[in-house]
């Protein structure tokens, strides 16, 4: 699968990916260097890494897309049934809910994660005290295992919250809302934010120490206030760093495994059971051919985001 | 600077700064509001200690945020005999520093190579070729990939190393790309001259200049590799041969009620990476930076 996907948004990819490198390169003298032979050394750099890659990632990748057009249960016999299993998913409600349920968690969360991340990057930034210290703590969830992070929270989500809210009284917080349908998908998003603030934070501060002091001088000079500095200088400036935060954030939140596993392993009912989890029951439940079937649809949709959010970015004229 | 010039301006100091040596006010309630804001995240870690060092009794039916008075230091010992915890630190271990040393080896090789030959087709498309895994979501691959790593005898620690190693050479290829690009090329160009190999102007010269890359690329390899919980879980089918992170599903068990074991087992899970990042805070950060700019 991977090796037919068109050549475009992958170089475009690239190019965004390592914006800054790619068009230096064609200045710098490698380019000047002769072109004629090449030392096989090379070759063998690549070749062996190319070839791994290829059996343990773009094979597998194959093979689903293979099986996906099977009954094969994951053991024993199987035959080809054509696009039934496809047929099948765009049937079932239970599909149809871990969807919804991973596309609002991942927007949810790119967003709050967001405007955490870019608070604390402005807050690290400004002028305060103590601030290699504190900037220590805020980085600390980065250095944690999610897993281990969400068996603490669950705890707290569990036991610590409802006792204290009964004490104060405050009734709609005194059971778990782990156990509540509607809002166990906040928890994890609460979570999630903890655990992924630190790397967005550390993508604005590049940003923010990249603008040059020189623009704030000016403005000040203009007599703009803090927030119209905020609003039409600092966020126009970096504006770069904001796209490659909500591409990689929507994302990874998109796979988010670990998180719901440690707090609510899908649950309850099914509620908070995202795509991936459903993927991943296919290796157990018996419908391994229809769990590949929904892989391969997953994997079209996030492909289709991944091109629509480059198109957005050119069209931008974004500068990273 | 310039806030001296204006008087009525004299308080804002809210907007970010480089720097501004001159006129340098601390904001204090910025500061303030910082602190406070710091607390969520101490105040799990506080509260991960507390109930670590609680005895069951103490646990009871509380918040569990009070401080454990006698403190139980039993709980470490333990949790340390009830999760094997030596073997699977051992396993941890073992996956990480191979995961780690592979990513710095076969991503700078591969980097080197597709950099100096950029000009050449095979180079160019071998580069589009591995970042295309940047679009394929790991659920996609990992029901065929675990019937694989099975067929192969890599259900164990070892098969876990060359997926972290192949996962994540997008992704450190497209960083030591930018890095290496930015070598002159007359630096070789002497070293050959003189007679030496490809292989030892990668080995002599370029490797060591890769430096402050290979910082980056270890320390997200290293946090990668040791935090993972999926792909040990999925693969490993020796429970003798697990990882930290996932030995701490055994408390998730219906009838485990032994919290405070179960967070003792949680801090020692955290402890090595903690302790890591605490005492190499400002290198780790500054490599962390650098993948943020590249």
């Amino acid at each position: 699968m991977p090796t037919t996907i068109p050549g475009d948004p992958m170089t475009t990819s690239a190019a965004v990916a390592s914006a800054r490198a790619v068009p230096a390169a064609t200045t710098t003298s490698a380019v000047t260097r002769a072109p004629r032979r090449i030392d096989p050394t090379y070759y063998w750099m690549v070749v062996p890494v190319l070839a791994l890659f290829a059996f343990f990632i773009t094979l597998p990748a194959l093979v689903g897309v293979f099986f996906s057009l099977t009954n094969y249960a994951g053991y024993g016999d199987w035959k080809f049934i054509g696009f039934a299993n496809y047929v099948n998913i765009f049937k079932d409600p239970a599909i149809l809910q871990s969807y919804i349920f991973t596309f609002v968690f991942a927007l949810t969360a790119t967003v709050v994660v967001n405007v955490v991340a870019l608070a604390i990057a402005l807050g690290l930034n400004a002028k305060i005290k103590w601030r290699t210290g504190i900037r220590t703590v805020f980085f600390i969830p980065m250095v944690l295992s999610a897993l281990v992070v969400s068996f603490v929270f669950n705890y707290l989500f569990s036991n610590t919250l409802p006792v204290l809210a009964e004490r104060l009284g405050f009734t709609p917080l005194a059971t778990s809302i782990l156990a509540n349908e509607n809002l166990a998908w906040l928890a994890i998003v609460l979570v999630t934010v903890w655990q992924a603030a630190p790397g967005a934070t550390i993508i604005y501060l590049a940003g923010l120490q990249s603008v040059p002091a020189e623009v704030y001088e000016a403005a000040d000079l203009d007599g703009a206030g803090n927030f119209r500095q905020l609003l039409s200088l600092t966020l126009p400036l970096i504006l770069g760093y904001l796209v490659i935060n909500v591409i990689l954030g929507f994302k990874g939140f998109l796979g988010t495994y670990e998180i719901i596993v440690g707090l609510t392993g899908g649950g309850p009912g099914m509620a908070t059971q995202s795509v991936a989890m459903r993927i991943f029951s296919g290796f157990t439940g018996g419908d391994y051919s229809y769990q590949m079937a929904n892989a391969v649809i997953y994997f079209l949709i996030t492909l289709l985001i991944s091109i629509i959010q480059l198109r957005l970015i050119q069209r931008r004229g974004v500068a990273l | 600077m310039t806030a001296s010039l204006l008087p009525q301006r004299t308080t804002r100091t809210r907007a970010p700064r480089t720097s501004a040596p001159e006129g340098y006010k601390i904001n204090w309630w910025l500061t303030a509001l910082m602190l406070v804001a710091s607390l969520t995240v101490l105040l799990p870690l506080y509260f991960t200690l507390a109930m670590a060092l609680k005895s069951p009794d103490q646990v009871g039916t509380g918040t569990g945020l009070a401080w454990p008075n006698p403190m139980n230091w039993d709980n470490f010992a333990e949790a340390y005999v009830a999760t094997g915890f030596a073997r699977a630190f051992m396993s941890t271990a073992f996956v990480t520093v191979f995961s780690v040393l592979g990513a710095l080896a076969s991503s700078s090789l591969v980097a080197y190579a597709i950099a100096r030959n950029w000009n050449h087709r095979f180079f160019r498309g071998s580069f589009v070729y591995l970042l295309s895994a940047m679009f394929i979501p790991f659920p996609v691959i990992i029901l065929p990939l675990i019937k694989q790593t099975a067929i192969l005898g890599l259900d164990n620690p070892a098969g876990v190393v060359f997926l972290h190693v192949l996962g994540g050479i997008s992704f450190n290829t497209l960083l030591y790309i930018a890095f290496v690009r930015s070598i002159p090329v007359e630096l070789e160009e002497s070293a050959r001259m003189d007679g030496a190999t490809t292989w030892q102007v990668f080995r002599r010269i370029i490797f060591p200049l890769l430096a402050p890359m290979n910082a980056t690329v270890g320390i997200f390899a290293f946090l990668g590799s040791w935090n993972d919980f999926l792909l040990p879980q999925m693969m490993i089918a020796d429970p003798a041969l697990q990882t930290l992170p996932v030995v701490q599903m055994l408390f998730q068990g219906e009838f485990n009620t032994n919290y405070s074991l179960a967070f003792a087992s949680y801090l020692m899970a955290m402890a090595p990476t903690l302790v890591v990042y605490i005492l190499a805070q400002r290198w780790v950060l500054s490599g962390v930076m650098r993948g943020a700019v590249k």
